[in-house]
């Protein structure tokens, strides 16, 4: 079974037609009838399922090459036609050739010289690498200027005007042609002319394309089921060969007994329909040929063709073994690049170990403890032995102590997953390359498959009953390349936009944040629970507070950086104020980090998130994936510890806003809605004035949506004066958790107005909304705002408008993602050959220069610094070093380190949040079941 | 056709002038013969004698040799004012010229954008040039760690970046950016829209900027806005039809006219210019009457309607302008785009004016305008949904889309359905087409892409399959090189 050494490799894949000749040198039989099996259930000779095509049934031997099922791999057979009948796929070639030849003498109908010179374009065509289709275009050219001539050029016979009938049928001036006269002009036609028409003589002769002989496929093909009760159910390939044998018979006994004309001519065209639903059963022009049920039948083309055929799911895509999948969830515990398996499934999945003298102890040994290996802690068993002869030998509890006595070098051992196993872990969609990525195996109990939460990002993975696979690598070369180019750490950064994908979500930022907002303190009994987990380190000197010790968090967070790291940026909570504070930021907002310790600054999202974590993305790139890793890791663990420390939920009670509060949001919410009346009235009295471009309907609804808007604005200012910090709500809202103060204003504030197609509800009824409202109303109730917040519960008309609002998003959300599939796969398609070679250019494959230089400065994006090459402002610092006065003058010039830049101010919406304003959290797709 | 153009077409197939102008005196014209029936062939046998027959059958069929190509009509020349174009890359600061110096001393280069951002944070510091150096050097070093790998698929790499953030795009037109008015497709049709490189997008769109003589002066950007804004005759006046004088009634709005500034000899001119009423407007008092001139209420109502939507002024395809000032000058932003006709408009800066229409781009400037529009366009699409992408990637697949010199969509009918090789074609879309086309022309797939070898089941050509490693065993001496 193992090919080692110098594999094979296909160099070149010729197509050609296949002439009646050979299609019936090819053949292992003829066929004749078009029955199957007898009553004994044996297959007939010269029938549909002859034993010479080839065997089906395990146990039998080929007629024609004596092996077994899955050796042999089938045998042609074939049909000979009555008469001729015209391949469907051509009928347009067909055509084209009639057009352009003499009807007489079968030539191309244009003198030498003006064939030559379009065969001498194509030539110099070819000679500046133009592509088939380039070709093709003056084939087709010169068929157009060819069968618009009347008269042949070399034997003067006048021409006649050959239409098509759709699909098969041809006419000269109204006179039918047959498939027979059609064969014996194509006939005509003389090698030279194929060449200017775009044939190549060699693999093809235009007379081919009429077939008299039919090529019956082996029945490996086409096999037949047979069903529970014993009955045979046979392919519809196989069905559809027996209607042309039917045909084709009786069309042959009435020729050959000179029946009249017409009979004759019928049972060729029924011959025609056969044939050609047998290859393609959705040609247009006519009725597909239907099952006994009435669904049509699945015949050649349909085999092939769309996203179910050969090509895209068996070709393109492919099943595999040694694969799993199940239900994921979370482990803050395991390290980014480890996935958790569950011990039923490491014992399902094997990895091949090759025997050599070095390890074939440890390879009896494993073998030994059979399948099920006993004991409390999990150890690999062995599920199969593979000799060196390529015998497969299953291992079971009662045969575990003899095969594996019978071990030797050069056996094959294929044995349970074990800890520290490379293996692929993968979610679907598989939208870019981070939906594949290599973890070492950890085997646990319970049955679900675990990571590490920071991992959640790239694969846009939750645990709301997402299911995830993986794969076990099979050879040494695959698992050096997954270790070296696939596992998680090597995937920290992204190579969209260089930034990292991987990093800290939801309760992790809320932890860090909680472990350094300001000056956090712990006593020695909290800080020795928060650092337990992550590994041995050194503790700085606690602060002294009233005689007992502390530790802040600012000092425990420094302990997983590495000790050299310089970085200034701003944090998440930042306020965006007018003039900065920098370290002297109230809001503590300013993060410093100064020879790896935590100066001033919280961290939250913009240090640790994955898109935008600041500190993973500076490690991941300056000090190597594995001590980012290393970081995330850790920097988990010690938020975890932080958050379970402080404790942390939030509830519907978060939203509570005083008496007076809710009163100041009403009156502003009257104010709105009399604001909104007044424009209205102006607007009917004409009083309204025209925006220039806009009617008056539209100005009106301008203005409605502009006072509104900033209804919805003042009642979430309202509220969120009365949510601060203390609150749990605002403290995922502004580390950037989770939620934005956008979800918070209208959970406690005012939901706003509803939208579809971002105008103002106004479809259902003849002239309103609902019946609840005076028809022409174009108050602001009327027209779907929602004056109440999610806390306070909704009207039922305005549950309504809301309602209709969700509704439109997910209609969205439906036709995007089908949309947007079908442009990357579009994109993927088109890119896909391209590769930067070794001189630094972009080529394709034919060998074609696509960019001189890769990206125009040769920058790989996934290590580029957001885009640029370089990151010129820590270079500097790098340089200056110690140089203060240097760097004073530098930084006046506001280059500052790493960090605080313009594109800082423009937001990466994350995965879910990034809707249009009015959407709410609230609307998840329904479950897990569609993602998948 | 005059008896002299007659006679010019048979000299010019050739023909001598003495038999052509016997032939012209005998009533036949060059169509005439070539179409001859033998009846009328004998005819003119006996007119010229039996070898000028040949020589004319000649000539001929010489026509029918020569298909007749579509005339391509030549591209009217505008009449620009010798461009000023700028110079692609400034002069380097003196900073910049020194540290290329230092660089070219070490034979090493760095791009200028680089060296750009270094010298703008570095002007006006004094820095040592020991210092200097080793900026650069450290530069160096870490543009070096950050180049591509050789065999990189960039190419599926830059197809994810863009196609995976489709997923999180919205699917609403918005209102462009300044424009309140004016709705453009944004997000992810828009960005279907451009790798489709559809010939017209569904919201064209022009920003219009001015020379400097006139992006101040309110006055004058009316002027020209008007001059743009495509005006029809039912903009500026009432079109009647007066079945019983079978005439169609133009009635002028003066105040209209006079606020897109259009003169009743104008509208007279367009009139008279139109197809299919030439020479039928008069003036009859304040207003102009288009007599019928066949006693046809069909000519007649199809002369109202041309009437109506007769042009008068402005660019065709534009059919609105609006102007908005933006950082202290006036722009021209128009629904609708004709890039080429714009340009050649007074006053119109043929540098800053652009469209949101990347095949007008292509034809009225050329592919590298054409590719620089593609990367603007759908870096701009992606940046306004909040996205990063970067711009490398969007730079591959223009670059890909414009390889050839015109732009090619991505997708069957563009860069996929002129795949070299048969398997891929076949994978991606209308599988049997290409299959049964591959067998009448031969065609060889060397199995050099992608998809190829996934279908035949072998390692692919980029990346790690790219290369292969061997490892010669030498001899004896590798047990002791194990240890």
């Amino acid at each position: 079974m193992m090919v080692t050494g110098v594999t094979k490799r296909i160099s070149a894949i010729k197509f050609a037609h296949l002439s009646p000749d050979e299609i019936r040198k090819m053949s292992a039989t003829k066929i004749i009838t078009a029955d199957t099996y007898d009553d004994d259930g044996f297959p007939i000779d010269m029938g549909l399922m002859d034993p010479h095509l080839g065997v089906i049934e395990p146990g039998l031997r080929c007629k024609t090459c004596g092996k077994k099922v899955d050796e042999c791999p089938g045998h042609f057979g074939h049909i000979d036609l009555a008469m001729p009948v015209i391949h469907v796929g051509y009928v347009k070639e067909i055509k084209r050739l009639l057009q352009s030849t003499c009807r007489s003498c079968g030539r191309l109908l244009l003198t030498g010289e003006q064939a030559e010179e379009y065969r001498k374009q194509r030539d110099k065509m070819e000679e500046f690498g133009a592509d088939s289709t380039d070709t093709g275009n003056v084939a087709k050219e010169t068929a157009r200027d060819a069968a618009a001539r009347t008269t042949c050029p070399h034997c003067s016979t006048v021409q006649l005007k050959i239409t098509l009938d759709k699909p098969t049928t041809f006419r000269e001036e109204g006179h039918k042609l047959t498939p027979k006269e059609v064969r014996e002009r194509l006939e005509r036609i003389p090698d030279t002319d194929m060449i200017s028409l775009g044939m190549d003589p060699t693999v093809s002769r235009p007379e081919w394309m009429v077939l008299t002989a039919l090529p019956v496929p082996p029945v490996t093909v086409r096999p037949s089921i047979t069903l529970d009760s014993g009955d045979r159910s046979e392919d519809d390939v196989t069905h559809k060969l027996v209607d042309v044998l039917r045909i084709n018979q009786r069309l042959r006994e009435n020729r050959d007994a000179g029946a009249p004309q017409l009979i004759v001519e019928d049972l060729w065209e029924l011959l025609q329909y056969h044939v050609t639903t047998y290859f393609d059963n959705q040609t247009s022009g006519i009725p597909p040929a239907r099952h006994r049920s009435g669904r049509p039948l699945k015949t050649l083309v349909q085999r092939l063709k769309g996203k179910e055929g050969r090509f895209r799911s068996n070709l393109s895509g492919k099943r595999v073994n040694f694969s799993a999948r199940t239900v994921i969830s979370p482990d803050p515990m395991l390290s980014i690049n480890e996935v958790g398996v569950p011990v039923e499934a490491a014992r399902e999945l094997t990895v091949p170990i090759h025997v050599t003298e070095r390890n074939l102890d440890k390879a009896k040994e494993m073998c030994k403890r059979g399948p099920i290996p006993p004991g409390p802690d999990y150890q690999p068993g062995v599920n199969y032995v593979i000799r060196s002869d390529g015998r497969r030998i299953k291992v079971t509890d009662k045969n575990a102590e003899t095969v594996s006595e019978t071990i030797e070098p050069g056996y094959v051992v294929e044995r349970h997953l074990m800890d520290g196993d490379i293996v692929l872990f993968n979610r679907q969609p598989s939208l870019h390359r981070m939906s594949i990525m290599a973890h070492e195996v950890r085997v646990m109990p319970y049955k679900t498959f675990r990571f590490n939460l920071c991992v959640c990002p790239p694969y846009n993975a939750d645990f709301d009953g997402d299911e995830m696979n993986l794969h076990v690598l099979q050879s040494e070369e695959a698992r050096a390349e997954a270790k070296v180019l696939m596992r998680v750490q090597e995937h920290i950064l992204s190579p969209r936009m260089g930034a990292p994908v991987i990093g800290a979500i939801h309760d992790h930022i809320t932890g860090s944040f909680l472990l350094t907002f300001k000056d956090s303190k712990f006593t020695r009994e909290e800080t020795l629970k928060i650092i337990e987990k992550i590994g041995e380190v050194k503790l700085p000197k606690p602060k002294v507070v009233g005689g007992v010790d502390y530790w802040t968090g600012k000092q425990l967070f420094g302990l997983i950086l590495p000790q050299g790291l310089h970085m200034t940026f701003k944090a998440s909570i930042c306020q965006k104020c007018q003039t900065c504070l920098k370290e002297k930021c109230e809001h503590d907002g300013f993060v410093v980090i100064r020879h790896g310790r935590l100066i001033t600054g919280t961290i939250d999202e913009k240090a640790l998130g994955a898109f935008k974590g600041k500190i993973v993305d500076k490690l991941a790139r300056d000090y190597g994936p594995d001590i980012a890793r290393h970081f995330i890791d850790r920097a988990t663990k010690l938020a975890i510890g932080a958050i379970m420390i402080r404790g942390f939920t939030t509830g519907i009670d978060d939203e509570d806003i005083p008496d007076q509060a809710k009163r100041e949001i009403d009156d502003a919410m009257t104010q709105a809605r009399m604001k909104v009346e007044e424009h209205v009235q102006a607007y009917r009295r004409g009083e309204l004035e025209q925006m220039p471009g806009r009617s008056l309907e539209e100005t009106l609804e301008v203005e409605i949506m502009k006072v509104l808007g900033k209804a919805r604005d003042t009642a979430g200012q309202i509220a969120g004066r009365h949510l601060g910090l203390e609150n749990s709500a605002v403290i995922m809202a502004r580390s950037g958790a989770r939620g934005s103060m956008l979800n918070l204003s209208q959970m406690a504030g005012a939901i706003g107005q509803q939208a579809v197609r971002g105008e103002r509800l106004s479809r259902g009824y003849w002239n309103r909304t609902l019946p609840h409202f005076q028809k022409g109303d174009l108050g602001s109730e009327a027209r779907g705002f929602v004056r109440n917040c999610y806390k306070s519960g909704l009207t039922p008309t305005e549950y309504f408008f809301h309602s209709m609002g969700g509704r439109e998003g997910l209609v969205d959300t439906a036709v995007r993602t089908s949309r947007s599939g079908y442009m990357q796969r579009r994109l993927i398609n088109a890119l896909e050959d391209l590769k930067v070679m070794p001189d630094g250019s972009v080529r394709n494959t034919a060998g074609t220069i696509i960019q001189f230089t890769y990206g125009e400065d040769g920058i790989d994006p996934m290590r580029s610094v957001g885009g640029d090459p370089v990151d010129v402002d820590d270079i500097i610092l790098t340089v200056l070093g110690d140089q203060g006065e240097l760097i004073a003058k530098v930084q006046e010039k506001g280059a500052l380190s790493y960090g605080i830049q313009d594109r800082d101010l423009m937001e990466t919406p994350t995965d879910e949040g990034g809707e249009t304003e009015q959407e709410e959290p609230e609307f998840e797709s329904g479950g897990a079941g569609e993602e998948q | 056709m005059t008896t002299k153009n007659v006679l010019e077409v048979f000299t010019r197939k050739g023909i001598d002038e003495k038999t052509a102008q016997k032939l012209v005196d005998a009533g036949y014209t060059f169509t005439k013969v070539a179409r001859a029936s033998d009846k009328v062939k004998r005819d003119i046998e006996k007119l010229l004698g039996e070898k000028k027959l040949k020589q004319l059958l000649e000539a001929v069929r010489m026509k029918e040799r020569m298909p007749r190509k579509k005339k391509e009509k030549p591209l009217k020349k505008p009449q620009f004012k010798k461009a000023e174009l700028p110079t692609k890359a400034a002069e380097p600061t003196p900073l910049e010229a020194k540290m290329i110096k230092m660089l070219e001393k070490d034979g090493k280069h760095l791009p200028r954008a680089v060296l750009n951002d270094i010298s703008t944070r570095l002007e006006g510091v004094e820095m040592p040039d020991k210092l200097l150096h080793k900026v650069l050097d450290l530069t160096l070093e870490r543009f070096g760690t950050h180049t591509v790998d050789p065999n990189e698929s960039v190419g599926i790499i830059a197809a994810q970046s863009i196609g995976e953030p489709g997923t999180q795009m919205t699917m609403r037109t918005f209102h462009y950016a300044g424009v309140a008015e004016m709705n453009v497709t944004l997000g992810l049709p828009r960005l279907i829209e451009i790798v489709d490189a559809r010939r017209v997008p569904s919201t064209p769109i022009m920003e219009i900027h001015l020379d400097e003589s006139a992006e101040d002066d309110l006055e004058k950007v009316r002027q020209v806005a008007s001059n743009i804004e495509r005006t029809s005759l039912i903009d500026i006046a009432d079109v009647e039809t007066d079945i019983n004088n079978m005439e169609v009634v133009v009635r002028l709005d003066r105040k209209k006219m006079e606020r897109k500034s259009i003169s009743v000899e104008e509208v007279m001119k367009a009139l008279n210019k139109a197809k299919g009423m030439k020479g039928l407007a008069e003036m009859r008092g304040d207003n102009i009457v288009l007599r019928c001139d066949e006693p046809s209420y069909k000519k007649l109502q199809r002369i109202s309607e041309d009437t109506k939507y007769c042009p008068i002024k402005g660019v065709e395809g534009i059919q609105r302008a609006v102007i908005r000032r933006v950082s202290g000058h006036f722009v021209v932003y128009t629904e609708g785009s004709n890039l080429e006709k714009v340009l050649q408009i007074e006053h119109v800066d043929r540098k800053r004016t652009t469209t949101n229409s990347i095949l007008e781009i292509y034809e009225a400037l050329g592919v590298e305008a054409a590719r620089n529009a593609i990367i603007h366009e759908a870096n701009r699409t992606l940046e306004e949904q909040g996205l990063t992408v970067d711009i490398r990637h969007i730079m591959l697949v223009s670059d890909l889309m414009t390889n050839d010199g015109d732009v090619k969509a991505i997708g069957r009918h563009g860069i996929s359905g002129r795949k070299s090789s048969v398997l891929a074609r076949a994978a991606f879309e209308i599988t049997s087409t290409h299959l049964l086309r591959a067998g009448i022309t031969g065609e060889v797939d060397t199995l050099e892409g992608v998809v190829e070898n996934i279908i035949v089941g072998q390692p692919v050509t980029v990346g790690t399959g790219a290369v292969n490693l061997v490892w010669a065993p030498s001899g004896k001496k590798s047990e002791g090189d194990l240890k």
